[in-house]
């Protein structure tokens, strides 16, 4: 069945081995897979495009259960103007934004800097500082609600972005990977550096950082889309409705829109869209930062 | 080779001895310093945000401190004995872990599946990443509603499907007996992705060589998967398992908002129970004692994670 010049590969040249290498003719067992792949994708993209679907449907089309993908009045996107007309859609996404942003610039930062104080300075109780963080791991955010919705009390942040920031720029996951990165960079390339009298932060900012330019979009990657998405926290430290981000401002329309299945579909596509289209431009370093940080993260 | 400096002086030494370099630097009053500032602004938010809140948390467990800011007399462990009695604490339990184990077998076994498919390297790679991965970005509020309007007993899709192969429509979200499942079914499609990348990922680190020789001796496509790639991916697997384990226990966000808000026995989870106790009924000393109650079952599977993970750190070198 194999070819020979499946096998004819230098020892150790092929640790990473591109897919197609493996099987490239055409058999029935390919033909299976590709089926059932099909398949599965078909199955996963349904919902949405249903959703989708539905979107483009005038209300009473949408409300009569009539299950065409396109509704007997024809597609239509009077349920995207009307949400689009109320202006609340611009500032959840607004909001939701740029407190992602700052979610993700200040752990990042935040992060990238401890974890290279305990990868390469030798201070005093890194070792158990360390430690300490690593264990902070387990502590689901969940469980910490109560105290930190009364410490947002005492510190007059309930109702606030900052409140809504401020606790979630924590991410212990994120300090162990990036120092297992810094601990892989080798010294000898701040060596020169220091020997020409280089501030430790100067090393840092154009040596360290630089090189890991990588891990870091991989894990801001991964903060944003957390910080995106996040929910119970934001619905917990906002009621200002200008101030919700755009998961909870849109869970407060749910109730109100009643039955008007298309805009909330419609809303629902608007919502999911911008990160859809993240994803179809950097899905390379996407999928790359899932694989990095993925065990870590979480 | 080596030049001796005071030890205080970081910038002039290290010369061409990069191994002991670092060592000479222990305990030198610069570095000392820097540590500190560079690790300060991480501490600071870790302590407000982390440590402060984890203590507080406790004391507040013991008391009868009201989120309408009433009460805060010390009630020592009253609130811990009404939890192990209270049977709606014990259902939120139940429910979460019969959620956990719903939602993690699927989870863990379609993802292999769709990532074994896709590392056969058939064309359309960009596709089915996207379909597989692309509801995992998605906000709970997004996924939400969407299964919401699939699950409607009258209108959904869902009941469609069931009512053209011939079987009766279902109240999904409705009905206590399958509104579970319902929920299970929307998280399996909205999460799966991440488990499958997880996968993927580890797929591709399988050297190549492994294969040319299983196929040199003749093995098949299902031989070389069965004796090469399932042992393989035995470390990933109970990477994932861990991993979707601590995360499906904190099941809230879908569950919540697939009900409207609506508490239903069948599926509040714990942490659900924790934000009804303190922000619908003001209860944060009583909210803050199950909080505790349910951090020991997650330190628990935590401490299982970590073992697992050192030992892999320990055999492969690395831990990613």
């Amino acid at each position: 069945m194999t070819t020979a010049t499946e096998t004819l590969v230098a020892p150790g040249v092929t640790s990473r081995r591109a897919p197609a290498v493996r099987r490239r003719r055409f058999t029935a067992g390919r033909a299976l897979a590709f089926l059932s792949l099909l398949i599965l994708a078909i199955g996963w993209l349904l919902p949405f495009l249903w959703a989708v679907a539905t979107a483009f449907k005038t209300e009473t089309d949408a409300a009569s259960g009539d299950p065409s993908w396109i509704g007997p009045s024809g597609p239509t996107v009077d349920a995207f103007v009307s949400i689009l007309s109320q202006g609340n859609v611009y500032i959840w996404a607004w909001n939701s934004l740029w407190t992602s942003a700052a979610v993700t610039v200040i752990t990042v930062a935040i992060s990238a800097l401890a974890a290279y104080a305990f990868s390469r300075i030798d201070f005093s109780g890194r070792r158990w500082l360390f430690y300490i963080i690593i264990a902070a791991i387990v502590v689901p955010p969940q469980v910490l609600i109560i105290p930190l919705f009364y410490e947002m009390l005492v510190f007059n942040m309930v109702d606030t972005h900052w409140g809504l920031i401020l606790p979630q720029v924590i991410a212990p996951a994120m300090v162990f990977i990036l120092k297992q990165f810094f601990d892989q960079v080798p010294v000898e390339l701040e060596d020169a550096a220091r020997v020409d009298g280089a501030s430790r932060f100067r090393i840092f900012w154009s040596i360290a950082l630089p090189l890991s330019r990588p891990i870091l979009a991989s894990v801001a990657i991964f903060v944003f889309i957390g910080a995106w998405n996040n929910f119970l926290w934001p619905f917990l430290v906002i009621n200002d409705t200008t101030l919700m981000t755009l998961p909870v401002g849109l869970q407060t329309v749910i109730s109100a829109y009643g039955v008007q299945y298309a805009q909330v579909m419609a809303q629902a596509v608007l919502a999911a869209l911008p990160l859809i289209i993240v994803f179809m431009i950097f899905q390379k370093q996407i999928v790359k930062g899932v694989a990095t940080t993925g065990f870590g993260g979480q | 080779m080596t030049s001796i400096a005071p030890r205080t002086d970081t910038t002039a030494v290290v010369t061409g001895a990069p191994r002991g370099a670092r060592r000479r630097y222990a305990g030198s009053r610069r570095d000392e310093l820097a540590g500190w500032l560079f690790a300060a602004p991480f501490l600071i938010a870790f302590l407000l945000f982390m440590v402060w809140p984890i203590l507080h948390g406790v004391y507040l467990s013991f008391t009868d401190q009201s989120l309408t800011g009433a009460g805060g007399n010390f009630v020592g462990l009253d609130n811990y004995a009404d939890a192990l009695t209270d049977a709606t604490m014990w259902r939120s339990l139940w429910n979460t872990a019969w959620f956990t184990v719903l939602s993690t077998v699927p989870l863990v076994t379609l993802a292999l599946v769709m990532a074994l498919l896709v590392d056969r390297g058939l064309p359309g790679q960009w596709l089915w990443r996207l379909s597989f991965f692309m509801p995992y970005l998605l906000a709970s509020t997004v996924i939400s509603q969407i299964w919401v309007w699939i699950f409607n007993p009258q209108i959904g899709a869902a009941n469609n499907v069931l009512t053209a192969i011939g079987l009766e429509p279902i109240s999904w979200l409705q009905d206590p007996q399958v509104n579970m499942i319902a929920i299970v079914i929307a998280t399996v499609w909205w999460t799966v992705g991440f488990n499958f990348l997880l996968y993927l990922a580890a797929l591709q680190n399988i050297p190549a060589q492994q294969y040319e020789a299983a196929s040199l001796d003749g093995a098949g496509t299902w031989r070389q998967i069965w004796s090469i790639t399932i042992p393989q991916l035995g470390p990933t697997t109970i990477m994932i398992v861990i991993l979707q384990i601590l995360a499906s226990l904190k099941l809230f966000d879908q569950a919540y908002q697939m009900l409207g808000g609506v508490s239903s026995d069948t599926t509040r989870s714990i942490v659900q129970y924790i934000y009804e106790a303190g922000f619908v009924d003001y209860r944060f000393g009583y909210s803050s004692a199950i909080s505790y109650i349910f951090f020991v079952f997650i330190v628990i599977i935590g401490l299982g994670q970590a073992i697992v993970t050192s030992r892999r750190g320990r055999s492969k070198g690395a831990v990613r």
